[in-house]
């Protein structure tokens, strides 16, 4: 019950939140400086992630191929794929919503408990679009983008491990990886990441305009948007995978 | 003026508002008083339009505000300055662009026009070379004048302001105090104040509202105020005056 209210409160919230900015000039300013923040917040712990899931898939894949009839060159041709198509889509959504969602939640949790979302109703000012829509904008570009980095960077990850270790040599490995691409993989990674954006924003939005009372209430928030944020980015996870690979 | 009839408000089943009828008038200081927890920041914010009662009506200037629509509401909205308690700055903005954030949401002036506004409503409230400061950096009460200044930004007709000495020392409550006045004066405007301080509601009042749980208990003037035989009030003045 509680929760099917609290989704209640998330749909309407949708709804007044998403449509034409009020002031274009206004929110051109706030987009830029979201799109800024969230590339420049994210960057490095993205970076650090990537290349060492890359390197751990290497080591690991590699590891259940020795003695197995697969040829050892495939091994890069599986890392890449896994890398494209789950790890680097969910791995930093999910790092993304611990970020961008837990800032978001307190920032406009923050702007709740000291009324300033009050001022900007009393103004006239459609507060809710006003806040959420540059970060929703923003995230829809920053995520997918810290993605696509994010696949370069792992299957970067993933031949620095093969050159240290040995597993296979380096020309084997990428052999591998250049192997059957398939650039659909590529639509599938990015329609996860634009979903993923989606619900990190908009759920964590919504827990911190629903904040009252004061700090306390406003770090709770934020906890609560980072775990509903991650439960379904692998909800959804699931369903994108069911939908789009096996059509 | 603001006119309201008959206004009732309950939360959760728990009424807070009852009945209460009042008149704020134009170019007077209009102070709401009353003990903490009686309704008074409730009837602010719904004359405000943050809360919607459950009946009554509500009128600015004979605009039964309850009854317009969207866009109609929005026009009597920015005739409405408020001053926050806590003063409400946007953080993220500094002093310059706090003032100027309702005059780029709503004129379609170029930005020297925004920044001489902007520059004379600064210098109205008697802050001068703190434009570019945040509001993290800069104390309470210039706080509060930072949040006058945006509130007459718009030239309002009514202005609102909820506990305007709230946390501030004596002295600079004055000063917050005497803006009010001098602004409420000079611009013809019809300001509500919410307040405690009982020294402010003898100092500057020309109309005081006494709630008592949520009623209407008492309105008139200062001078009245001693002569009335309603115990609860001259219970609630002799508390406030030690
Ligand atoms: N959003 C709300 N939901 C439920 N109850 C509320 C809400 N807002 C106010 N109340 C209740 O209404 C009553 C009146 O509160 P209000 O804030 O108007 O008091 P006040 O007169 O402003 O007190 P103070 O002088 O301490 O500011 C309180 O009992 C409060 O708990
Ligand atoms: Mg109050």
């Amino acid at each position: 019950m509680k929760y099917l209210s609290q989704f209640g409160h998330y749909i309407l919230f949708l709804k007044k939140s998403i449509g034409k900015p009020e002031k274009f000039n206004i929110f051109w300013e706030l987009f830029v400086r979201d799109l800024y923040k969230m590339g420049n917040d994210s960057f490095g712990i993205v970076s650090i992630i990537s290349i060492f899931i890359g390197a751990v898939a290497v080591i690991q894949i590699g590891y259940q191929l020795v003695g197995s009839l697969v040829p050892m060159y495939v091994l890069g041709r599986i890392v890449r794929d896994s890398n494209i198509l789950e790890f680097s889509p969910t791995i930093t959504a999910l790092v993304m919503a611990g970020k961008i969602g837990g800032n978001i939640a307190s920032e406009i949790g923050t702007m709740k408990v000291s009324e300033q979302i009050d001022a900007l109703e009393i103004m006239g000012v459609n507060a809710s679009r006003y806040v959420v829509l540059p970060k929703l904008v923003a995230s829809l570009i920053a995520i997918p983008a810290l993605v696509i980095y994010s696949m370069f960077l792992s299957n970067l990850g993933g031949i620095i491990s093969v050159s240290l270790s040995g597993i296979v040599t380096v020309d084997g490995y990428l052999t591998g990886l250049r192997m059957d691409f398939d650039g659909f993989s590529i639509t599938y990674a990015l329609t996860k990441a634009v979903t993923f954006a989606f619900l990190i924003t908009t759920i964590s939005a919504s827990h911190g305009y629903r904040t009252e009372g004061g700090a306390l209430e406003v770090g709770w928030a934020s906890t609560r948007a980072v775990v509903q944020s991650c439960i379904a980015i692998i909800f959804f996870d699931f369903i994108l995978t069911q939908i789009m690979l096996y059509k | 003026m603001i006119e309201l009839q008959h206004l009732n408000k309950s939360f959760d089943g728990r009424q807070v508002l009852f009945d209460l009828s009042a008149k704020f008038e134009k170019g007077k200081c209009s102070f709401v008083i009353g003990a903490s927890g009686s309704g008074k920041s409730v009837l602010m914010k719904t004359m405000v339009g943050l809360v919607e009662p459950d009946s009554g009506s509500l009128s600015f200037d004979g605009r039964d505000f309850l009854k317009l629509g969207y866009q109609e509401k929005k026009e009597v909205r920015q005739e409405i300055g408020m001053l926050f308690q806590g003063a409400a700055l946007f953080d993220s903005l500094s002093v310059e662009e706090n003032v100027a954030f309702p005059l780029r949401m709503f004129t379609n002036w170029t930005k020297e026009q925004i920044l001489e506004r902007v520059n004379f409503c600064l210098k109205r409230v008697k802050l001068e070379n703190v434009n570019a400061l945040y509001p993290s950096n800069i104390s309470g009460g210039m706080k509060k004048r930072v949040g006058i200044a945006r509130a007459i930004a718009l030239n309002p007709k009514y202005l609102f302001c909820d506990e305007p000495n709230s946390g501030l020392d004596p002295v600079t409550s004055r000063v917050i105090d005497e803006l009010i006045t001098e602004i409420t004066q000079e611009y013809q405007i019809t300001t509500i104040i919410n307040s405690h301080d009982i020294k402010s509601v003898f100092d500057m009042s020309d109309h005081i509202l006494f709630i008592y749980q949520g009623k209407g208990w008492w309105s008139g003037h200062k001078e009245d105020i001693r002569k009335t035989g309603s115990k609860e009030l001259l219970d609630f003045i002799k508390a406030s005056e030690f």
